[in-house]
């Protein structure tokens, strides 16, 4: 494989992952527990999800690690098992992938709201998510993924992390934004000019959106996201807003949705195409297939 | 009252020391504590609970907002005497058990208090139990219930079970919120009211306790 930057530069679009938690759920992870201690319970689960999703086309594989930074490990009591719970989820995917796909380093959210707002403090921030950084870089992963951020200073903090821990290791970057009445921003605020320029500032060489919207509302996005910077972009739809029925929660976008939109992106110039909530390997496997006939 | 008006907007501002300094003499030019309260401080939050409402504001703007108006209620709470009942109701608030996510409620929690509602935050991954044994205890008037999980959201139909199986149901009302609720399950599980987002939900509150 090329390296991955190499790759995004020359083409073709790159397909990524759908979601894990949800196949997790279907598997025994109960509601209130932490999706990352599966990575030491069930490893084998874990190379089915990332196996499942190469198969179907993949070519980029996230880790089970999105809550894996150590203050959000600590609401479960976890965050001394930080190192273990991220070198063994990069080591499942990497047995089911090998060389078949890129492997990704996925980092979520905190948590916690940064000062002056809420109580967090820059350095604990920035320190929990180099404790999961440097545990995934030192497994080995192809690139990491800073995802799913609401507050642009909190992805700085995970950004300079990240930098801290390799000047040269490929980074990508997403924010989750609203829409409303006004355009597209994130419940701190952050619109999508601003997360733009700020996450290439920061450090990341790819930027994007993922989760929060379906494949429509992630077209509008990805519009203005390539109308205000030249970065590679990388888009990750859900499949639809959750709906529930009987219990079950259901994502009502099709694969062949999906796919129709994933055109669209690619027309707009979306280096990096994948699927967030509610997406299956199906839709990976539809995903595939339209962009790259 | 030109000094209520500075109170309001510099809340608004989210500047806590200027509230503080504005409340005190308030304070100091006889205005009664309840009416600092209503007209000044209540009066700022509200205003913000709209623009957020609007998206002209954001969840940082509120949330200083909100420090800014705690920061005058500490001045006040001495000289709110009893008989000033500022408060408007009372609400035990939490995000339903399983769930860890708690940015909305907090949310709320904070509108809530700033629109003058006593509010008892159990926090999250609250059990069925906790809920109804608070409320009743309490003598809450509404029980206001968030998730972001779909996993998670069956346990609100677990507290009105509840509420229901120990005949608090006509006592107690519920308000039910957070990203994957919609109208149609709040009616389904038998919510007394559905708040879409946070400035809905005290809206919610206040139509139940009214």
């Amino acid at each position: 494989m090329q390296p991955f930057l190499e790759r995004v530069k020359n083409g073709p679009v790159i397909v990524a992952d759908g979601a894990t938690g949800s196949f997790l759920m279907e598997h025994g992870l109960r509601p209130g527990d932490s999706p990352e201690s599966m990575n030491v319970t069930e490893p084998g689960l874990l190379r089915d999800v990332a196996g499942g999703y190469v198969d179907a086309g993949a070519e980029l594989v996230q880790t089970n690690t999105f809550g894996g930074s150590a203050l959000k490990l600590a609401a479960y009591g976890l965050d001394d098992r930080t190192e273990e719970i991220n070198r063994l989820a990069v080591e499942a995917v990497r047995e089911a992938v090998c060389d078949r796909a890129y492997v990704s380093g996925s980092c979520g959210p905190s948590g916690r709201t940064l000062k002056p707002y809420g109580d967090a403090d820059p350095d604990d921030v920035r320190g929990s998510f180099r404790r999961q950084i440097e545990a995934l870089v030192s497994a080995g992963v192809d690139l990491l993924t800073i995802e799913t951020m609401i507050d642009l200073s909190e992805a700085r903090l995970a950004l300079e992390a990240a930098r801290s821990v390799s000047s040269d290791i490929p980074v990508v970057a997403t924010m989750t934004f609203d829409a409303t009445p006004r355009g597209f921003f994130t419940i701190m605020g952050n619109d999508v000019p601003t997360a733009a320029a700020g996450l290439v500032e920061f450090g990341a060489d790819v930027v994007g959106s993922n989760c929060g919207n379906g494949s429509e509302t992630m077209v509008a996005i990805a519009r203005e996201f390539r109308a205000c910077t030249d970065a590679p972009l990388l888009i990750q739809p859900n499949a639809g807003a959750p709906r529930v029925v009987d219990g079950r929660t259901v994502y009502d976008e099709t694969p062949e949705f999906m796919a129709r939109h994933a055109m669209e992106l690619l027309e707009i110039g979306v280096a990096i195409i994948g699927g967030c909530c509610g997406t299956t390997p199906e839709h990976i496997r539809a995903l595939r297939e339209a962009l790259l006939m | 009252m030109e000094i209520l008006s500075q109170i309001a907007s510099e809340l608004q501002r989210g500047a806590d020391d200027e509230v503080r300094t504005l409340t005190k003499s308030a304070l100091e030019q006889s205005l009664e504590a309840g009416v600092i309260l209503e007209e000044g401080l209540l009066a700022g939050m509200q205003v913000v609970g709209e623009r957020f409402r609007a998206h002209e504001v954001f969840l940082p703007e509120v949330l200083l907002a909100a420090r800014a108006m705690h920061a005058g209620v500490e001045i006040l709470e001495p000289h709110l005497g009893k008989t000033d009942a500022h408060s408007r109701g009372k609400v035990v608030i939490g995000t339903v058990q399983g769930d860890l996510h708690d940015i909305g409620k907090n949310l709320v929690g904070i509108m809530l208090s700033g629109a003058g509602f006593e509010v008892i935050d159990l926090g999250k991954d609250v059990s069925p139990e906790q809920f109804v044994e608070t409320a009743r205890d309490s003598g809450a008037d509404v029980i206001g219930m968030s998730a972001l999980l779909t996993t998670t959201m069956p346990g609100m139909k677990k507290v009105i079970a509840l509420l229901k199986e120990r005949g608090l149901d006509s006592s107690v009302r519920t308000v039910v919120g957070g990203a994957p609720v919609t109208e149609k399950y709040a009616r389904e599980i038998g919510a007394d009211s559905y708040g879409f987002d946070a400035a809905r939900a005290v809206e919610c509150v206040k139509e139940l306790v009214g």
